[in-house]
């Protein structure tokens, strides 16, 4: 793997705060440290942990992706227009709903490599588009009436959430994937410089397409999850979804320039995300406070980390 | 004036430069001097306030000093011409010149009239003819290499520190840069200077410092050394014979080039490759040799013309093609073409052949490990890890991961595009022995060199371009420096590359 020493002290580190976080936590609040809340802080973060995988493989690229948050709101819809009760067998509402994100994702991934468009105008572009094509879909209304089938997506599966499952299940086959798989290969290759890639025989518009279209595909499971997790189709949903998936990569240690980053950085990236929102919670600390806290966070993680890096 | 004084750096727990101290005086030209990988560019890095030394200090005018940035070394007086260059690419000329010292006016606002006159009194000082308002992005690599000197020149530093110069230079150019170095001598300005030309160092150096493996092994005025002492001096022993003795080639073709044309790059070019030959592409900067091999390769597909491989016509519209056809290059464009460089020597040497490690699509990590540890041991790479992000590499091991590269897919025509670019005699020394290898076993190789000893001890045949066209075909045994050059020449006699 590239650069390993730095990642695994990254790692560490990472690790490091989320627990002093939690030790903070467990001390000031009587709630945290109960099977209860834990379960719900790994529930809560599942959605956004789905999103911050997919677009993990996207910023490995040098690419980005805006329009996750309006794509997991189109498919969600779309999911549910297909999951009223009695209409369609369980399979096929979660098979519109994945398919939906993953044309969106293919779409992107097209005007990238084909149209030669910068990544964060097409995704801007699709932003909006998804968000429209959500409302239309829907009549600007929840679409509600799901079955239960379906809805049980968000219950559990021997004791455990289904949702943490899936993105457990989501994260492990992506850490399989991008240390395993020659296509994962190409990935870091792609990101790191693209033109040596080309020239190195790395098929680099396929290379692309796959991350985008895989990044889309995620984005559309979790539209599905959220769909079950509150029973409707919401059109308004999934607002300012990609700031936080992004950002959680980001603090995780993926580049935005490309070619460096992991999984597992990812994975503690979400969870140091979803403690703090936890906490924030237990504490009873207002919204508009939180998302002052939220961000400052965000850039401090990263601050912190560049200078490590440097050192 | 300025002085080193036990300067030490460490790279991820290597020490590529051990305790160091040499002194720099005013009016000078203090070439340093080592194979690469040796300390050089290092060196004047933490001179230039590039890198933070790890022991010893920098002493500026008798004072302790350190410096944090490139930017406190500038200002104290300490310029560098970097061996990368380091363009912006959508800045014009003028602009880049100018840059970070920029002629303001009132309100701060920039006086472009005068950020014009003073990038073309630099040129001119360098006899250089670049209009400055182009953009540099429309600069050829010579050109470039110009723009980035005047900047240097135009920082009024009392120091210049220049790590190889004249790499992509033509020898119009440097000369124009050796009389723009006299003149900074005579006006007292220390230059400190790196390069891998032995005429050079002797044209220019009043002192050399030798460097070998990190350590400083003496300085000496130039005057007490020869060329085969200084070599001695930077490889620790005694030079043999660096070109090995040429195979004879089968007349077996194996690559048949008939009327390649690209407008206006170059047009009509003819020329056979057989096994076991060593074909070289020479001609002056410009004159379309990397257009002709990027052609070959897929990177930028010639617009008609007929490529025939191993008998059979082949069209190659990528990389891709010209690698599973049994085609492979070394670009010499290392970092724009070569390095993935936040990635390992390891990754980086099995990019291309990933494939044949592969079960279906699975790496096999194992067969990968193996492969890599073999091509490190094979090359010579210099590498403290196998994973070692190879940006932290010098540029001979680079280079050297870049052919392992190349080669480990087993290609049977290889294409090396100045092979030897920026990189000492002992690297040298073994490129060209493994140049000699491969013809032996069979293979084409297809040359291109702006180095014409190069040219003419390893080429079975020389394929002389002039201006985009085929000027002549050679037989090397045949053939002298003076031949070669003779063709590869415009007609007029002070004709300037083509822009």
């Amino acid at each position: 793997m590239p650069t390993l020493d730095r990642n695994l002290l990254h790692r560490f580190g990472l690790l490091f705060v989320i627990l002093l976080v939690g030790l903070g936590l467990t001390f000031t609040t009587d709630t945290f440290l109960s099977v209860a809340n834990l379960t719900n802080v790994a529930r809560q973060v599942s959605i956004n942990g789905i999103l911050a995988v997919g677009v993990t493989f996207v910023l490995l690229t040098a690419g980005v992706d805006l329009s996750l948050g309006s794509v997991v709101a189109l498919s969600g819809v779309a999911c549910a227009t297909f999951a009223h009760p009695g209409d369609h067998p369980v399979v096929v509402p979660i098979a519109v709903g994945l398919l939906t994100g993953a044309a969106c994702g293919l779409v992107n991934g097209i005007l990238v490599t084909r149209g030669g468009v910068a990544p964060f105008i097409v995704t801007l572009g699709m932003m909006t588009v998804a968000r429209g094509l959500a409302l239309i879909v829907s009549g600007g209304r929840p679409v509600a009436n799901m079955s239960d089938e379906l809805t049980a997506l968000a219950g559990d599966f021997y004791g455990l959430p289904i949702p943490v499952l899936c993105f457990t299940g989501v994260a492990l086959l992506a850490w399989f994937f991008l240390r395993h798989f020659r296509l994962g290969r190409h990935i870091y290759a792609v990101g790191g410089n693209e033109h040596a890639a080309r020239a190195s025989g790395v098929p680099v518009e396929r290379v692309k397409l796959f991350a985008y279209g895989l990044c889309g595909l995620l984005t559309g499971l979790a539209g599905v999850v959220l769909a079950a997790r509150i029973t409707t189709g919401q059109p308004n949903a999934g607002q300012a979804y990609e700031l936080d998936a992004i950002a959680a990569v980001v603090i995780g240690g993926t580049s935005l320039a490309g070619g460096v980053g992991t999984v597992t950085g990812t994975l503690l990236g979400v969870l140091l995300i979803g403690v703090i929102n936890n906490g924030l919670d237990l504490q009873g600390v207002s919204s508009y406070y939180q998302a002052v806290i939220k961000g400052v966070i965000i850039v401090g993680a990263v601050w912190l980390d560049r200078r490590q890096a440097r050192s | 004036m300025l002085r080193a004084l036990d300067l030490r750096k460490d790279f991820g727990g290597l020490t590529v430069l051990h305790p160091t101290s040499v002194d720099f005086r005013p009016g000078e030209v203090h070439a340093l001097m080592g194979e690469n990988g040796a300390g050089k560019s290092t060196l004047m890095k933490v001179l230039a306030g590039l890198y933070r030394p790890d022991g010893g200090h920098v002493e500026w005018r008798g004072a302790r000093t350190d410096f944090a940035s490139p930017h406190d070394a500038l200002v104290a007086g300490i310029a560098m011409i970097h061996q990368e260059l380091m363009p912006i690419p959508d800045l014009t000329v003028a602009e880049n010149i100018t840059l970070g010292a920029e002629p303001c006016g009132r309100f701060g606002l920039i006086d472009r009239p005068a950020q014009r006159r003073r990038a073309q009194e630099l040129l001119q000082e360098l006899e250089a003819e670049i209009d400055p308002s182009r953009l540099m992005r429309t600069l050829t690599v010579a050109q470039t290499q110009v723009v980035e000197i005047a900047k240097a020149l135009g920082r009024r530093a009392d120091v210049i520190l220049m790590d190889e110069p004249t790499a992509a230079l033509s020898d119009h150019e440097v000369a124009a840069l050796f009389r723009a170095i006299a003149r900074l001598k005579a006006r007292g300005v220390a230059i400190v200077y790196t390069t891998h030309k032995m005429d050079e160092v002797f044209r220019l150096a009043d002192r050399i410092s030798v460097l070998r493996d990190g350590r400083l092994v003496g300085t000496v005025p130039a005057s007490e050394l020869d060329p085969s002492k200084l070599i001695s001096l930077m490889v620790g022993r005694e030079m043999a014979d660096v070109f090995p003795p040429r195979n004879t080639p089968t007349d077996e073709i194996l690559l048949e080039v008939a009327g390649l044309t690209r407008e206006p790059a170059y047009r009509d070019v003819s020329f056979q490759v057989c096994r076991g030959e060593v074909v070289a592409l020479a001609g002056l900067m410009g004159a379309g040799r990397t257009e002709v091999v990027s052609a070959l390769y897929g990177l930028h597909p010639a617009g008609s013309g007929a490529i025939r491989f191993k008998g059979k016509p082949l069209s190659v519209g990528s990389p891709q093609d010209a690698l599973a056809a049994g085609i492979g290059m070394v670009t010499e464009d290392r970092k724009g073409l070569g390095l993935i460089p936040a990635s390992g020597v390891d990754q980086n040497i099995t990019l291309t052949a990933l494939r044949s490690l592969c079960r279906g699509q699975l790496i096999d990590h194992r067969a990968e490990g193996t492969v890599v540890g073999a091509k490190i041991e094979e090359f010579a790479i210099k590498t403290s890890r196998a994973s070692q992000p190879i940006a932290q590499l010098s540029g001979g091991n680079q280079q050297k991961t870049l052919l392992a590269r190349c080669l480990l897919g087993d290609p049977e025509l290889i294409i090396l595009d100045e092979p030897t670019r920026g990189i000492d005699i002992g690297a040298k020394a073994e490129i060209y022995a493994l140049v000699q290898r491969l013809a032996r076993a069979g293979k084409g190789v297809l040359l291109v060199s702006s180095e014409l000893p190069e040219v003419l001890s390893l080429a079975h045949r020389i394929v002389v371009l002039r201006r985009g066209s085929v000027a002549a075909t050679l037989d090397a045994s045949e053939s002298d420096q003076e031949t070669v050059l003779r063709h590869a020449m415009p007609l007029s006699r002070h004709a300037h590359p083509r822009p």
